[in-house]
């Protein structure tokens, strides 16, 4: 796991001495703030807590960032900008990180938040009694004896972190981080109510209960419903809010989402695959697209229990080419993806998109190129190519796939069966080389390229395909301590375009409907989506 | 009666506990558990997630633990994917929306039902016979699934009178579409049934004599014919309540009321165990209290049963 | 001994073939009052048209089922409407498919579950019951005990955990099913076996020393037809109707194959877009061949029924 997160967000290095200016909303001058400042948005699925330890999921956090601050928050950009902490300094070489705390930061029951609090999650976060599926996350922040806590063979309270008086936090690690200060925006570093919690126990997050220290507190929270979450008047940077309540609807079908978006019941929403267009048509103003830190590929089985003809590259080149990504992204999802022919998205910070050969064919050569390579690979009318992909159910995936395999099927004559499975199933089948041909989908975790290109390395435990270069392993441990590691990335692109493990699809977009009042306001340029209820605001 | 109620819950008993084991082996031969994501979680967290939910003990010390907290404690345990919740919470905030919109289905199906299947036997080939005919022939074929999307059409894209979905504390107008997506279909079923042996008792011998004896027609409807008439629909009235609990999984993913149909099939989804049990369990204890109370209505509707 | 126990069994046969002559007049009555429902007639020649139209469409379209129209895959709004040009003359589906074909192949899918799964329904429901009915006693206790606990299920949970658990597939949906739906059969024909087991025939039979497995299947099943073929006929929409609920939830048949429910989902989900026809097509199908079951089973009930005599 540490190998993993080594370069976590080295385009966000904060070690010196910083105070960055404090930014909420930033309303710019001459526009009128609407009347109602209720942002209500639809969320696909239930939230699995608003505890900063249990929270797990994507829509959880997004609650928690606005419930809970911890010492740093992102800005639009996704620039590091103070939270709890005022400023914050490393030194010992990198070694011990010092935060100063503002003194007027409270809770929402009017207690003020001290560096104590931050003591207490982070110790509670690493506690094997907490069962936190984000334990881990104290250890690839290199804490003092946190791997030895998680492992219930230390203390909790003997975590590297400290608290001299209520507004210095004092963290000793193990490794010297650069980066160290940026790992404090994720949620599960966010403080807890320590009296709270251990007044009601788990039952501490319900809204007659919780205690938080953001921008918001929650109000009301109907399971797989919705959640209310309302500002919170002893927050210290409360002026300068402007969002006064946040409801987030559950809603599984994003068609019916769309529909109440339209009935005027949403002020954000996904777009369906395929519908941008034409919304973007009718609705100017509200239709958004823009990139994502995230790709889309199909990962071929090279383990000894994948199918023989995957470990020929040319049967492994002739399908990536044959596979028309124009179509998919034009045609089938029409929603601004980007065809993709590396599997590290344009969009990472630092990262040029390599020219690989394949990438400036026209896709007419391509194909020519694909029949000659399977031909050559002994696969014909005769002896046609069979294999299964491997999809999680979903109606995108299902477009994708069923597309994908009528154009192996009608250029290089291959047989291909449809497979869909339960998440859950997928990701056992999947992990366990148990398939032929399998969708994945990777976001990064930080903005930076090792996020993607570490997945194909050979220890990487979410390299499901299997796949094994010693060069690439090489070239990867030497980009962590690389000075400028771009050089490295473009000859791992190179050599995945040469091999093909994976066959790259597309690299996503987010696309929404957002109500033409807000958004204005929402931080597009954010490309990990981070964002905060506070930074919104409704114009008239 | 008292000793036939008794037996009925004997039986109820060995059925919760056949269905309490069926599911718990359902779940646990599954691929994938509930702490199974995208990101392999490191060996020792997952080790104490299963520690901290007893997951590291063998099967059937798990289902024995499980048996004995419902029944001592009346615990369902823990969720494991809402992990600040317990089955109970779940359960005791999803169950009360379902319930809320099922009951007023079922009195609306029943109430409408039976007046509309009654009207039409009396006036029997009339012009309300043909229309009330018509109308249940039609929405029989006309299930929860195809009647959401179009009442959503009407309601919400083209007059724009109703919400598309939600519950926001039950309000009138999140109720509508609701219900009558699920009643429909059950409310016409009730018409035909009644139509029919409201016809059949109309004709019968002895509401012949009540006529010839100079009897006013509400005097015989209300009081002679009525009851009768009414024993198959109440037969029906379990099947018709054990459909609308299944319903409830399309109601709540399409009009996303938060009820526990749409808890159900996204805690099968998420491999969350204790509450898929628990809203099984909820889901059987339903059904056998509710055919009990069918049977003992049936009963004291219909003399000639003898227990 | 030999020869005496052959003839009384030859003179049981005599009152079964005698009783079996009775239902001949009964058979040819109830096919004479069938063919004067006027509904029922008209429902069965629908019925028959939508089997063809199954069955035949796919030569009558240059499309198949899950060949996707290039052409037209990233405009199915505009240029996916039910056309004679493109030929696809019930319009597209949302990835340029051509949705005669995918109706067709749906329609086979789902006549296919109605008609197989109530088929299980009969044979599982008709022996279990025969079998509990004639037997009686003890066994019939335990046997009727088994079914109210099947009963107080809630299937349609069970159902959903067995395809959310073991992966959706046509065979685990005929599986759960057929295990759901021959438990109301089974009571039906148990409470007519137990009338059954009385008549002289039967009474004639045993004495005659038959084995009681050839008294179930040779007297007591023929017997029970009348009740079967009405029961089964509503079973058929009652499965159509469950496998369209399983396909809604997005549950039913795998990619490329689809089903009545899976268009009818995949058709509702886009009204949004104005692909009415995707939703139209399967519905009308969906909605006619209910309809026409409905009536079928209504027109035989009203034929096999003595009450109506």
């Amino acid at each position: 796991m540490k190998s993993i997160t080594k370069i976590m967000a080295a385009s966000l290095i904060g070690s010196t001495f910083l105070v960055a200016p404090v930014v909420a909303a930033n309303v710019p001058a001459g526009v009128e703030l609407a009347a109602d400042q209720t942002f209500t948005y639809r969320v696909l699925d239930e939230h699995s807590s608003v505890d900063p330890q249990i929270v797990e999921d994507v829509s959880g956090s997004e609650l928690v960032r606005d419930l809970f601050e911890g010492l740093l928050n992102q800005d639009a950009d996704g620039v590091l900008i103070p939270g709890v902490a005022e400023s914050w300094e490393a030194s010992n070489g990198n070694l011990t990180y010092t935060f100063k705390l503002r003194s007027d930061a409270k809770w929402s029951n009017g207690d003020p938040v001290t560096a104590g609090d931050f003591v207490y999650s982070w110790q509670r976060l690493a506690d094997p009694k907490t069962a936190s599926p984000y334990a881990w996350f104290m250890e690839i922040m290199s804490l003092e004896n946190a791997s030895e806590i998680v492992a219930g063979e230390k203390e909790p309270s003997e975590l590297g972190v400290s608290a001299p008086d209520d507004h210095t936090l004092v963290v000793n690690l193990t490794a010297p981080l650069p980066y160290f200060a940026a790992m404090t925006t994720h949620a599960s570093t966010f403080p807890s109510p320590q009296k709270v919690v251990e007044e009601f126990g788990t039952d501490w997050t319900k809204p007659e209960n919780i205690v938080s220290n953001g921008a918001y507190v929650l109000t009301e929270h109907v399971p797989s419903e919705r959640s209310v979450r309302e500002r919170n008047p002893n927050y210290w940077n409360d002026s300068e809010t402007v969002i006064d309540k946040v409801v987030a609807l559950v809603i599984n079908d994003e068609n019916i989402a769309l529909t109440r978006y339209l009935a005027g019941e949403l002020d954000r929403t996904e777009v369906p695959a395929g519908q941008y267009p034409d919304l973007k048509k009718k609705y100017p103003d509200q239709a958004l697209s823009f990139p994502k830190l995230c790709s889309y590929y199909y990962s071929f089985n090279v383990s000894d229990s994948g199918p023989e003809a995957f470990k020929d590259v040319r049967v492994r080149q002739a399908l990536s080419y044959a596979l028309d990504r124009s179509v998919v992204t034009e045609q089938v999802l029409k929603g601004g993806q980007f065809p993709a022919f590396t599997f590290t998205p344009g969009a990472t910070a630092n990262f040029t998109v390599p020219d690989v050969a394949f990438a400036k064919m026209s896709q007419a050569e391509r194909d020519a190129k694909a029949k000659e390579l399977m031909e050559a690979a002994g696969y014909n009318a005769d002896n046609p190519l069979s294999f299964e992909l491997l999809y999680n159910t979903s109606e995108a995936h299902k477009k994708v796939a069923t597309v994908a395999a009528q154009m192996w099927k009608q250029k290089l004559g291959a047989e291909v069966t449809l497979a869909n499975q339960e998440w859950k199933v997928f990701l056992e089948v999947r992990g366990k080389q148990d398939f032929d041909l399998a969708r994945g989908g990777w976001c990064g975790d930080y903005n930076e390229a090792s996020t993607f290109l570490d997945l194909l390395t050979t220890p990487s435990g979410y390299n499901d395909g299997k796949y094994s270069n010693a060069e690439v392993d090489k070239l990867m441990t030497d980009a962590k301590t690389a000075s400028d590691p771009s050089d490295n990335y473009t000859r791992v692109e190179e050599i995945l375009a040469n091999e093909m493990p994976l066959i790259p699809v597309y690299h996503y977009t987010g696309v929404y409907m957002m109500g033409a009042d807000i958004i204005g306001s929402w931080p597009v340029k954010n490309v990990e989506q981070n964002w905060y209820s506070r930074d919104l605001y409704k114009v008239k | 009666m008292f000793i036939f109620i008794l037996k009925r819950i004997g039986i109820a008993i060995p059925t919760l506990l056949v269905l309490i084991v069926f599911s718990f082996v359902i779940m646990k031969s599954a691929p994938g558990g509930p702490f199974t994501s995208e990101r392999p979680l490191p060996a020792q967290v997952l080790l104490n997630l299963e520690i901290k939910y007893g997951l590291d003990k063998p099967y059937h010390e798990q289902l024995i633990n499980y048996v004995v907290d419902i029944v001592t404690k009346f615990d369902f345990g823990p969720s494991f994917r809402y992990k600040d919740r317990s089955v109970n919470d779940i359960i005791a905030q999803g169950f009360p929306i379902t319930l809320t919109y099922g009951i007023w289905s079922f009195v609306l199906a029943v109430s409408v039902g039976v007046s509309l299947g009654i009207v039409a036997a009396i006036k029997h080939n009339s012009w309300i016979d043909y229309t009330a005919v018509g109308f249940s022939i039609s929405a029989q074929v006309l299930p929860n699934f195809v009647m959401a999307p179009i009442l959503v059409i009407i309601f919400t894209l083209t007059l724009g009178w109703l919400p598309g979905g939600g519950w926001n504390g039950g309000q009138w107008q999140y109720l509508v579409m609701p219900v009558i997506a699920l009643s429909t279909s059950y409310m016409a079923s009730i018409a035909r049934i009644t139509r029919s042996s409201m016809l059949e008792v109309l004709n019968s011998n002895f509401i012949r004599t009540a006529k010839a004896k100079g009897l006013s027609n509400t005097q015989i409807i209300f009081k002679h014919a009525l009851k009768p008439a009414l024993l198959p629909v109440i037969t029906y009235l379990g099947p018709a309540f054990v459909g609308m609990i299944t319903g409830s999984v399309v109601i709540d993913m399409y009009f996303s009321t938060g009820g526990i149909g749409q808890m159900f099939v996204s805690s099968a989804l998420n491999r969350d165990y204790s509450v898929i049990m628990g809203i099984t369990i909820l889901m059987g204890f339903l059904t056998i209290m509710f055919n009990l109370v069918v049977d003992i209505l049936y009963a004291w509707i219909d003399p000639k049963i003898r227990y | 001994m030999v020869f005496k126990s052959k003839k009384i069994a030859k003179m049981a046969d005599n009152m079964a073939a005698q009783g079996m002559g009775k239902s001949h007049s009964l058979w040819s009555d109830a096919r004479r009052r069938f063919f004067k429902n006027k509904a029922a007639v008209v429902s069965l020649i629908i019925l028959s048209l939508i089997i063809i139209f199954a069955f035949a469409a796919p030569y009558f379209t240059p499309w198949n089922n899950e060949e996707i129209d290039w052409a037209i895959l990233g405009s199915v709004a505009q240029d996916g409407k039910p056309s004679f040009t493109t030929k696809h003359y019930f319009g597209a589906d949302p990835l340029g498919r051509d949705l005669f074909a995918r109706v067709a192949q749906g329609s086979q899918i789902s006549l296919m579950v109605g008609i197989i799964g109530a088929g299980i329904a009969v044979i599982v429901g008709t022996l279990y019951g025969a079998i509990a009915g004639y037997f009686g006693g003890r066994l019939d206790n335990i046997m009727m005990r088994l079914v109210d606990i099947l009963m107080s299920i809630p299937y349609m949970f069970v159902l959903i955990l067995l395809l959310v658990v073991f992966g959706r597939s046509i065979e685990m949906l005929f599986v759960g099913l057929g295990l759901i739906s021959w438990l109301d059969m089974s009571r039906i024909v148990r409470g007519q076996t137990m009338v059954l087991r009385n008549k002289e025939f039967i009474e004639a039979a045993i004495a005659g020393g038959l084995n009681r497995f050839t008294i179930i299947t040779r007297h007591i099943i023929p017997n029970l037809l009348g009740i079967v073929i009405v029961y089964a006929s509503l079973l058929v929409p009652l499965m159509i109707l469950t496998e369209s609920f399983i396909s809604f939830l997005g549950l039913g048949v795998q990619e490329p194959n689809t089903s009545w429910g899976a268009l009818i989902s995949e058709g509702a989900g886009q009204v949004l877009y104005g692909t009415l026809w995707q939703l139209g097509f399967p519905l009308f199908f969906f909605v006619t061949a209910l309809f026409s079951f409905f009536f079928i089973g209504d027109g035989l009930r009203d034929a096999l029924d003595p009450k109506d005599r």
